[in-house]
């Protein structure tokens, strides 16, 4: 298992070149994440007007982003009218200096948080416990991965990566199960017991944010393992961190995204727990943290800005063939995946210049994406503004530059010499030597006698 | 009826069977068609991986070989579709909009404008058919697993017409091979595996022959097999379609 | 008392506002919603046969009851004393009710089972709606270890758009509970009872 600061400063090729040296183990990833796939595809076939759902959701979501100002002054008024306290954070650093401080206000240490992609987006976890603060997680995905020292590598299966004998090895390490057994029915149990202890003693709740309803100011979340709900109900102190762009107009638009979400991710035709939280428990209070991090910036761009539609349903890296063969972590983003390969350039272009190029831009990421992102697309432009910006190596570049030359000069294509030398000497995918990374696992096409238009010149060229 | 053919570079070079089957079988099918010698390349390589800026003058040169054609066919479905989504002039704007609208891939113009119902073509052999993604996604040859849609697929409904061919199942119809132009070397190991997974697939289900629409595909595809020693090769469809 | 923190926030509140004021694309409609295009009801579609087929596959039981008396029948053969029950429902005489209870949720750990009404029913997915108000303490239905829901089978309605067309304002909390809790962290094998209730049984009532 290769931690965090491993990571950091490698490629996604590197580390998805390190992933395939165990192959066994890439078929096994593959095949699980498949399995999801499968899952998706016959709940998505159960619903007929599946498509029309997907484009109700598509402009939904356009409907949001157009009126973003509008539903989050709305959202705001609503909620501090149903007893909520709203705060406003420009960047990760901010979000968690505000959860940091509510915490501080109430002088306890324990805290439970559930799944929040928006809290791995900003590092919650590393400030919270730089600050002394003891935070488990307690999604079993991402408690497995978090005992672990490490990040999740999937945004709705965490610990995807992991096999239940390693994991009954780190259980019997850390919460003392007997050693061997990896059994998951009796793996979820001994982290039931343990996690149970957690909720009983921690007065302070983080949930992430699924859906947050302009209309009536309740944010909503969804779970399985009712890991947020137990949390929160046992919590003196409720803090919802949330994305802006988590915000959809009215309560009854959850009606198309609770169809969509559970089914684009896992196959479920919903989670087991969809709540509503609008108002907290007499004596309880309730925070939500709104988080910018770039968000408001990328409402501007015409390319980008529809990956601020993403409901975090994960199936663009279920069916994503890269993903499923590279593994999370090759991704170096809280965010892995087809999806995470377009937000993360935004955050950091030079850190996650080589995201974008993760990909064959097969497209099949963009046709199971539930609000239709137009991920592959965006992939696409990500690469041109990221050479133009210079964020792609001279030697490509250069390379680029005498292929597209000899490409706009078509005697000097010709002339370029016998039979497929210049093609294997400039495409980029056939430099003919020996570090070809080509011909380390491929064989290169053989050379033909004559090329196509040699051929014709001598058999059908027209007199 | 005006037609030309658009041969890809790759396979100029290094496939010129396919540019001669495809010209053939239009041919053979009483297209008359025009082969614009001075044609070289639709400008992908630069733009999938990132320099759509350094393409300018191959765009201009292709603007200036292709215009005045009713049709342009082409027997590469990534290709097209690059043609399709990205060819633009800035001198000559209408006539990249001409040709971006009417640019085609073979499968396609064969099942849309020529609306084939039979051919004499004879080819006795398990065949796979390798959906390429720029084929399939981008330019709905097939219909993509992905979607709640009804089925159709242009290269199969032509590969059904093919005397004595046995199309075999796949238990992936359509996922992706790995190839995805500089992809292919960039992230040779994921390349490499999910071509790997493609052959298996097909070597599964017993395919004598892998086929489709791309010769990028096969040629990656073909790399492996002729490493792994494979008996199985690849084909493209034009070939078969055009055979006996 | 306006600490240095609330007036950073403050700024930022304005500053990530006016940003997206600037930044925000042009008008994009709302779409319509409505049911004969998202939710078409194919020939012969039965609404309870739908929840009890989804609900059986996702891990719930389901029991077709005439009357009261038999919800407390089957209970009381399945969860005999000393089991702690806690049932809100007055009409079946089993268990207690919360009133006795202090404000604690906590006190709830050691329930064997919460006997709860469900507003209605969601034939697509089998989900339950139930409020603040229906559950007595909202921690109940979450902390119990076996849950037992009770609702109407005329309750039960085709898709979550009817759903939403059901649910007013007025609650505090509420939830979509849908089968026992639930995980598949663990190479995708699912596990019934991950944090929340371990089982669900729903009772039809006619």
């Amino acid at each position: 298992m290769e931690a965090q600061q491993h990571t950091a400063s490698k490629d996604h090729a590197t580390l998805a070149d390190t992933f395939n040296r165990d192959e066994p183990r890439v078929d096994w990833h593959d095949k699980t994440l498949w399995f999801v796939r499968q899952k998706r595809d016959k709940a998505a076939w159960q619903i007929p007007e599946w498509e029309h759902l997907r484009e109700t959701a598509s402009q939904i979501k356009h409907n949001v982003l157009a009126n973003l100002h509008h539903y989050l002054l709305s959202f705001e008024q609503q909620a501090q009218q149903n007893g909520v306290t709203v705060h406003w954070a420009a960047n990760a650093e901010e979000h968690n200096q505000i959860v940091h401080s509510i915490i501080q206000k109430t002088g306890i240490t324990r805290v439970v948080k559930s799944k929040s992609m928006l809290t791995e987006e900003c590092h919650l976890n590393d400030y919270l416990q730089a600050q002394g603060i003891d935070v488990v997680d307690t999604d079993l995905g991402e408690r497995i991965v978090q005992l672990a020292n490490e990040p999740p590598s999937h945004i709705v299966l965490p610990c995807i990566h992991w096999k239940k004998e390693e994991i009954g090895e780190l259980f019997h390490k850390h919460l003392g199960t007997p050693e061997g057994n990896s059994d998951p029915q009796f793996l979820t149990a001994a982290a039931r017991v343990h996690l149970r202890e957690r909720f009983m003693t921690s007065p302070i709740a983080i949930t992430g944010v699924n859906f947050a309803i302009a209309e009536t100011g309740e944010v909503v979340v969804c779970t399985n393992e009712g890991n947020a709900d137990l949390g929160v109900q046992l919590s003196d102190v409720h803090i919802a961190c949330m994305g802006i762009e988590k915000l959809i107009p009215e309560r009854k638009h959850l009606g198309v995204f609770l169809r969509l979400l559970a089914r684009s991710a896992t196959g479920q035709p919903i989670t087991t727990y969809s709540s509503h939280f609008r108002k907290p428990r007499p004596g309880q209070h309730m925070h939500i943290v709104l988080v910018d991090n770039g968000r408001s910036e990328r409402l501007g761009s015409d390319d980008f800005r529809n990956a601020l539609k993403c409901i975090r349903c994960g199936a663009c890296m279920n069916t994503c063939p890269v993903y499923r063969r590279s593994g999370g972590h090759s991704y170096h983003y809280a965010i892995a995946g087809p999806i995470g390969s377009i937000l993360a350039p935004a955050l950091d272009m030079k850190k996650n210049a080589d995201l974008p190029f993760a990909s064959t831009l097969c497209g099949s990421c963009s046709n199971v994406c539930p609000v239709k992102i137009d991920i592959h697309d965006q992939l696409y432009k990500w690469r041109q503004v990221l050479a133009k910006d210079g964020y792609v190596g001279s030697t490509k570049k250069n390379g680029m530059k005498g292929m597209a030359f000899v490409l706009s000069h078509p005697r000097i294509y010709r002339i370029s010499g016998s039979v497929g030398r210049w093609v294997s000497r400039h495409m980029p995918f056939l430099v003919s030597n020996s570090l070809n990374p080509w011909a380390k696992q491929r064989e290169m096409p053989t050379a033909p006698k004559q090329s196509f238009g040699e051929w014709y010149r001598t058999n059908k060229r027209k007199a | 009826m005006k037609v030309a053919i658009f041969i890809p570079c790759y396979v100029d070079q290094f496939y010129p069977q396919v540019g001669i089957a495809t010209l053939e079988l239009l041919e053979k099918l009483g297209v008359s068609v025009f082969y614009p010698e001075k044609q070289t390349c639709c400008g992908q390589p630069m733009a999938n991986s990132g320099f759509e800026h350094l393409a300018t003058s191959c765009n201009d040169l292709f603007v200036e070989n292709f215009s005045g054609y009713d049709y342009i066919v082409c027997p590469s479905g990534s290709c097209t579709l690059h043609i399709k989504d990205h060819l633009h002039a800035s001198a000559n704007e209408p006539a990249a909009e001409k040709i971006r609208s009417t640019v085609m891939e073979l499968t396609e113009f064969l099942t849309d404008v020529l609306h084939i119902k039979n051919l004499t073509a004879h080819f006795p052999h398990k065949v796979g058919l390798h959906q390429s993604c720029h084929g399939q996604r981008g330019l709905h040859l097939s219909q993509m697993s992905e979607l709640v849609s009804p089925g159709f697929s242009k290269p199969q409904h032509l590969l059904n017409l093919v005397q004595g061919l046995e199309l075999i199942p796949l238990d992936r119809t359509d996922e992706c091979c790995g190839f995805g132009g500089t992809f292919c070397v960039a992230e040779e190991a994921v390349s490499v595996k999910m071509g790997k997974d493609r052959i298996a697939d097909h070597l599964h289900h017993g395919a004598e022959y892998i086929t489709g629409g791309d010769m990028s595909c096969l040629m990656h595809l073909e790399g492996i097999l002729r490493r792994q020693r494979s008996t199985t090769k690849v084909i493209h469809i034009a070939e078969i379609l055009n055979a006996g | 008392m306006v600490s240095h923190k609330q007036t950073q926030s403050m700024s930022s509140r304005e500053k990530i506002l006016a940003t997206i004021k600037q930044n925000q694309p042009p008008a994009a409609p709302l779409p319509s919603l409505a049911l004969s295009d998202l939710a078409p009801v194919a020939p012969g579609f039965d609404a309870v046969q739908k929840f009890t087929t989804v609900l059986q596959g996702i891990g719930g039981s389901i029991v077709e009851v005439k009357n009261w008396d038999q919800i407390h029948a089957h209970l009381s053969a399945q969860f005999p004393s000393p089991a702690r029950i806690i049932n809100l429902i007055p009409e079946i005489h089993l268990g207690d009710s919360l009133n006795a209870l202090s404000a604690k949720p906590h006190t709830l750990e050691d329930v064997n089972l919460a006997v709860i009404k469900g507003q209605f029913g969601v034939a697509e997915n089998s989900a339950i709606w139930i409020t603040d108000t229906d559950m007595g303490d909202r921690a109940l239905p979450f902390i119990c270890e076996h849950l037992a829901l009770v609702i109407r089978a005329s309750s039960i309605v085709n898709t979550m758009h009817h759903a939403y067309e059901r649910i007013h304002t007025g609650y505090a909390f509420g939830t979509f509970l849908a089968g026992p809790s639930k995980t598949a962290d663990i190479e995708q094998s699912l596990v019934l009872g991950a944090h929340g209730a371990k089982t669900l049984t729903v009772f039809l009532l006619p």
